[in-house]
């Protein structure tokens, strides 16, 4: 990301991010929320892979909602609830998609982890409320936002495959 | 002002009225990656994200109506795609659950690409377009909003609050090529949309990525006019006729995505078999 040669004037606006407020001070008014949030926040967790939402290693929920943060202007995010991935688990405590991810062997360099991991935990919650169980299709355009260039997918689906299981009938690990 | 989120059509508006310097940004998936890359820098953005009246759709009277910022998301549902099943089958398509999350039906017209998904399926809805600013409202053609490639006839100071088209009366088909099954800019797309009024039924044909705008195949629409009879089952000589035809409306260029052989090509096999699939809808 680059910064203008002109001068405009710095933002400084509030985030609520995982459930806390965070001041952003001085910020330039083209910051995406996903530089703000690894850069000024402190949290690293979503990864920047394009810069451009083709790759979704970047995902975060907007009011609960799956998006790029790679593709909101952070200053005009105020007033959402944001959700990162260091959101999901519990202290040490692996959520039931992460912990797939890892018993399947779908975790190469990790680097598309992170917005996977958010991916298929929208999937799931979203699932829920169905009478009949998700299809391969309905699957792979839940997770055809998100790119890996290490594992082939053939991990990460079985690994999504046991987090669903893992997941019935009461809901996944949050 | 630097940054405005307004929470009203009014508020927004008014903003844009006093501010000329405001880049509107409403999903910013095309915005945000000019951003990124150093393309634009706006000076100041107003975000239309918390202008809620400008979200969601209705039916009255056979004639539906989508809020400007409704998303992709919004119109890929079950009860959206009983009222335009091209519209709802081209919101689908575009990008990713996370892409169609936050693009909106008014930014993929304003960016005006001849790629966009949903301004094809429009065109071939023969939509409207509400345009408003904070003195005047007036509402255009869909063919009237984009002037040439990413380039919108919108004067300052004005938004799309709307577009409306008649509820679908008959079948329906979007189809998009691409690399990909997600995550495209379409090489070609198609969108054919069939009106059934009086006993009698009349088809629009839309073309993606073939010209400068989305543009209307009127030489395949004057060859159904001529040549269907909308009981009986499509030949091959005919189907075969029909998509030669739509190649000939198309005036597509060679690009980075593709070819213009391999797009004029594109076009009539996705235009034959919507057709085909549209004969069978109407002949059971």
């Amino acid at each position: 990301m680059t910064s203008p040669t002109e001068a405009t004037e710095p933002q400084s606006y509030t985030l609520r991010v995982n459930g806390t407020d965070h001041a952003v001070a001085d910020a330039w008014i083209g910051e995406n929320l996903l530089h703000v949030l690894r850069e000024r926040l402190g949290l690293p967790g979503s990864k920047n892979a394009c810069e451009q939402g083709e790759c979704g290693a970047c995902s975060v929920l907007l009011d609960g909602v799956l998006v790029c943060s790679c593709l909101v202007a952070a200053a005009t995010a105020v007033d959402a609830e944001i959700t990162t991935i260091e959101a999901i688990g519990d202290g040490n405590a692996l959520s039931t998609v992460q912990q797939a991810f890892v018993d399947a062997g779908a975790v190469q360099c990790g680097f598309c982890t992170p917005g996977l991991v958010m991916a298929v935990h929208v999937l799931i919650d979203r699932s829920a409320s169905k009478t009949c169980p998700l299809t391969d299709l309905e699957i792979r355009e839940a997770v055809a936002g998100n790119l890996c260039r290490c594992t082939g997918y053939g991990r990460v689906f079985a690994a999504i495959e046991a987090a669903i299981a893992a997941s019935a009938p009461q809901g996944p690990r949050p | 002002m630097t940054v405005a989120v307004p929470n009203t059509l009014a508020d927004a508006l008014d903003s844009l009225a006093a501010n000329p310097e405001l880049v509107v940004v409403s999903g910013g998936t095309d915005l945000m990656v000019a951003v990124n890359f150093g393309h634009r820098k706006p000076p100041a953005l107003l975000s239309l994200r918390r202008v809620d009246e400008l979200r969601g759709w209705s039916v009255n009277d056979g004639v539906a109506s989508v809020g400007a910022g409704t998303t992709c998301s919004m119109l890929e549902t079950p009860a959206f795609a009983a009222i335009s099943p091209a519209l709802a089958q081209s919101a689908r398509s575009v990008g990713s659950p996370q892409i169609r999350n936050a693009a909106t039906i008014a930014g993929n017209l304003a960016t005006a690409s001849p790629a966009g998904d949903m301004v094809s399926a429009l065109v071939a809805l023969d939509a409207q377009v509400t345009i408003a600013s904070s003195s005047v409202q007036r509402t255009i053609g869909i063919s009237e909003v984009a002037s040439g490639p990413k380039r919108n006839t919108l004067a300052p100071g004005e938004l799309i609050t709307a577009v409306s088209f008649n509820a679908a009366t008959g079948p329906q088909e979007f189809m998009k090529v691409g690399p990909r099954n997600a995550m495209v800019i379409a090489v070609a797309n198609v969108s054919l949309v069939v009106e059934r009024s009086a006993g009698a039924a009349a088809a629009r044909l839309a073309l993606g990525s073939v010209g400068p705008t989305v543009v209307r195949a009127h030489g395949g629409e004057q060859w159904i006019r001529d040549n269907v009879d909308w009981s009986t089952a499509p030949t091959e000589r005919a189907m075969a006729e029909f998509a030669q035809r739509v190649c000939d409306d198309a005036s597509p260029i060679d690009d980075h995505r593709s070819t213009a052989a391999y797009r004029r090509h594109a076009v009539g096999v996705c235009a034959r078999r919507a057709l085909v699939r549209a004969m069978k809808a109407m002949a059971t």
